[in-house]
C-alpha cells in the first residue's frame, strides 16, 4: 500500500519534472515546478518528516515560486524563440554526458555502502517540529544564525542590484 | 514499507534531470528551475537517510538548504531582472561580453 | 481500516456540505446586514424574507454565457478559480469543531485530520491561494487584470509574513502546533489566548482580512478602482467560484481566530459544536461590520502598514512573549 503510493508519487514527481525542462512557455513550466515541489513534499510526509514536508510547501511552493511567477510575469517573457544552438551538437553533448552521469550515480548505488545493507524501514521516525527544532538550536546553532545573516545580506543585495542609478 | 534504495534512485533520477535541464536550456529562468530541481533531490536523500538513520541531523540539513535556496533563487532572479533591463533577451547565450 | 476510512468520509461529507451552505448563505447575509447598515432593506423578494436569493444568483450565473477573452491561455483561464477555491476549502480541514463524540461504539474526533502540524498547515494552504490571483490577472491577457493581480498578490504576500509571526506568541504559550491540544489548552475563560495575547489577536484579525482581500484592504478589487481588477474578464460560474472563495476565506479565518484566540469550542453549557458555531458567526458579522463601516486603504498605505508597523509589532510581541515566559 504504502509502496503504491510511493510508485504514483515518483512517477507524478519525475514526469512533471521532465516537463518542466521540457516547455517552451516558462509559465507551464513554473507550473510543473509546483507540480514537482508538491509531490516531493507528499514523499517528506510519507518519510515522516512532518515539519519539513510543511516547510517545503510554505517555502518553496508559497514563496519561491511565485517570485518565480512574478518574474516571470514581469519580464512579459511568453514563448521561447531564440533560434538555433551557437554551437552545433550541444545537445547531443549534454545529453551522453547527462546518461554517463545517471550510469554512474546509479551504479554507485547498486555497489552500495559498505556494512549497511538494505536498511528496511525507518529505524526511529524523528519528523516531530520539536525534535527538529531542539536539534536545530543546540546542535546546530552556528550555522543556523549564520544562513539568517546571509538571508540579510541576499535583501539588502537585491535592492542594490536593481536599484535604477539615475 | 519502501526501502532507502527506492528513495535514492529516485532522488538520483531527478539529480540527473536537473542537470539535463541546465544544460540544454538557454532560457535563464528555466536554469534557475532546473537548479531547484536538483536541490530538491537532494533535499529528497538527505531526508531518506535522515529518518533511516534515525537523527534529525539530516532534516536539519534540509532547512537550511531551503534558506539558502530562497536566498540563492532571490539574488539570480534579480540578477536576470537587471540583465534583461539592458539587453531585452534572457537567452544566456546573449551574456557573453566577458568571452574571448 | 474500513471503518476508519468510512468515518474520514462522512466528516468530509458532513463538513463540505455545511461548508457550502454557510458560504452561499453568507452572500445573502452580507448583503441584508451590509443594507441594514446603510438603512436599506437588502434582498427580501426572492422566497420568504429573500432566503431563496443565493439559489436565484446561482442560477443566474451558471447560465450565463461564457465569455474567452481574445490570445487568452486557455488552460490557466480556467485553473485559476478552481486555484483559489481549492485551498480556502481545504482549510476546513484541520479546524477542530468539538470535542469526542461516541456514535455506535465509535469515538470520533470531531476535526478532520488531527496532524501534528496543523498551524503550519493553515499556512501552507494560504499561501498556495496566492496562485489563483497571479494565474486570473496573467492569463486574462489584459492590462487591468495583470496590474490587479500584481497588486493583490503582493498585497497577499506582504501580510501572509506578519500573519505568521502574530501567532508565535501563541504557540510559544502552547507548547504545540496541533490546533486540538491548543484548543485543550483553553479550558477555562480566562486561558484563553486572547487575553494573554491581545496584540497578537488584533494583528492576527487585521493580516487576515489584508489576505482576505476584503474591506478596508480591497483595493485591489474594488469596483471603483481598476475595474474590478484581477476577475475583470471573469464571467458566469468562474467568477462566482472566485466570490465563493472570498468567503469561504472568510469562513477559514474566524475559524482559525476562534480556534487559537477563543478557546475553539470550549464553552459552558450548549454542545461544544454549537459555541464554535456562534464564534465563528460573531467573526463573520465583525467582518461584514467593518466592510460596512470603514473606508478602503489606499495602496501604499496599505503596503507601508503591513511592512512598517505590523511586522515590527508582531516582533515586539513575540519579544515582549519571550521575556514573559522567562520570568
Amino acid at each position: 500500500m504504502t509502496l503504491a503510493i510511493f510508485v504514483v508519487l515518483a512517477a507524478v514527481s519525475v514526469i512533471s519534472a521532465l516537463l518542466v525542462i521540457s516547455q517552451k512557455n516558462s509559465v507551464i513550466s513554473a507550473l510543473y515546478l509546483i507540480v514537482t515541489l508538491g509531490s516531493q513534499a507528499v514523499l517528506y510526509f510519507m518519510l515522516g518528516a512532518t515539519f519539513l514536508g510543511v516547510l517545503q510547501i510554505i517555502v518553496y511552493a508559497g514563496a519561491i515560486m511565485v517570485l518565480f511567477l512574478f518574474v516571470i510575469m514581469l519580464l512579459n517573457l511568453k514563448r521561447d524563440e531564440f533560434g538555433p544552438d551557437r554551437r552545433k551538437g550541444q545537445r547531443v553533448v549534454a545529453l551522453l554526458l547527462t546518461i554517463f552521469l545517471a550510469v554512474e550515480i546509479l551504479a554507485a548505488l547498486k555497489i552500495g555502502f559498505p556494512g549497511h545493507t538494505a536498511l528496511a524501514g525507518p529505524s526511529t521516525v524523528t519528523g516531530a517540529p520539536s525534535e527538529v527544532a531542539r536539534s536545530l538550536f543546540v546542535d546546530y546553532l552556528y550555522p543556523f544564525e549564520i544562513v539568517s545573516i546571509l538571508l540579510l545580506v541576499a535583501i539588502v543585495g537585491v535592492i542594490v542590484l536593481v536599484r535604477k542609478r539615475i | 514499507m519502501v526501502p532507502l534504495s527506492y528513495y535514492l534512485v529516485l532522488s538520483a533520477i531527478l539529480f540527473v534531470i536537473g542537470v539535463i535541464g541546465v544544460l540544454i536550456n538557454r532560457n535563464a529562468i528555466v536554469i534557475f528551475m532546473s537548479i531547484e530541481i536538483m536541490l530538491n533531490a537532494v533535499n529528497l536523500s538527505l531526508i531518506a537517510f535522515s529518518q533511516f538513520m534515525g537523527s534529525p541531523a539530516g532534516q536539519v540539513m534540509v532547512f537550511l538548504v531551503m534558506a539558502v535556496a530562497a536566498a540563492e533563487a532571490v539574488v539570480g532572479l534579480a540578477i536576470i531582472v537587471v540583465i534583461h533591463r539592458s539587453r531585452e533577451s534572457i537567452n544566456v547565450d546573449d551574456v557573453n561580453l566577458m568571452k574571448w | 481500516m474500513a471503518t476508519y476510512i468510512l468515518i474520514a468520509t462522512l466528516k468530509v461529507v458532513v463538513v463540505f456540505s455545511v461548508f457550502m451552505l454557510i458560504v452561499a448563505y453568507l452572500s445573502y447575509v452580507e448583503r441584508r446586514l451590509v443594507a441594514r447598515f446603510q438603512t436599506r432593506i437588502g434582498p427580501n423578494r426572492v422566497g420568504p424574507a429573500g432566503l431563496l436569493q443565493p439559489v436565484a444568483d446561482a442560477i443566474k450565473l451558471i447560465t450565463k454565457e461564457e465569455i474567452f477573452p481574445d490570445n487568452a491561455n486557455k488552460l490557466l483561464f480556467l485553473l485559476a478559480p478552481i486555484l483559489s477555491l481549492v485551498p480556502a476549502l481545504l482549510i476546513m480541514s484541520v479546524v477542530p469543531f468539538g470535542d469526542s463524540v461516541t456514535l455506535f461504539g465509535h469515538n470520533i474526533d470531531l476535526i478532520i485530520s488531527d496532524i501534528d502540524v496543523g498551524v503550519l498547515f493553515v499556512f501552507a494552504v494560504t499561501s498556495l491561494g496566492v496562485y489563483g490571483v497571479v494565474m486570473a490577472g496573467w492569463s486574462s491577457n489584459s492590462k487591468y487584470s495583470l496590474l490587479g493581480a500584481l497588486r493583490s498578490s503582493a498585497q497577499m504576500i506582504s501580510y501572509e509574513v506578519s500573519y505568521g509571526l502574530s501567532i508565535v506568541g501563541v504557540l510559544m504559550l502552547a507548547g504545540t502546533l496541533n490546533l486540538m491540544e491548543i484548543v485543550e489548552n483553553q479550558s477555562s475563560l480566562l486561558d484563553w489566548y486572547i487575553f494573554k495575547q491581545p496584540i497578537g489577536f488584533i494583528i492576527f484579525l487585521i493580516c487576515g482580512i489584508a489576505e482576505n482581500n476584503r474591506a478596508p484592504f480591497d483595493l485591489p478589487e474594488a469596483e471603483s478602482e481598476l475595474v474590478a481588477g484581477y476577475f475583470t474578464e471573469y464571467s458566469s460560474m468562474k467568477f462566482g467560484m472566485f466570490f465563493m472563495a472570498e468567503y469561504a476565506q472568510m469562513v477559514n479565518v474566524s475559524a482559525i481566530v476562534t480556534t487559537l484566540f477563543l478557546g475553539g469550542w470550549q464553552g459552558p453549557l450548549l454542545p461544544p459544536v454549537v459555541w464554535f458555531l456562534i464564534k465563528v458567526f460573531a467573526f463573520i458579522f465583525l467582518y461584514i461590520w467593518i466592510r460596512a463601516t470603514l473606508p478602503r486603504f489606499r495602496y501604499d498605505q496599505l503596503m507601508s502598514f503591513g511592512w512598517k508597523f505590523l511586522l515590527p509589532l508582531a516582533l515586539l510581541n513575540i519579544f515582549v512573549t519571550g521575556i514573559f515566559m522567562y520570568l
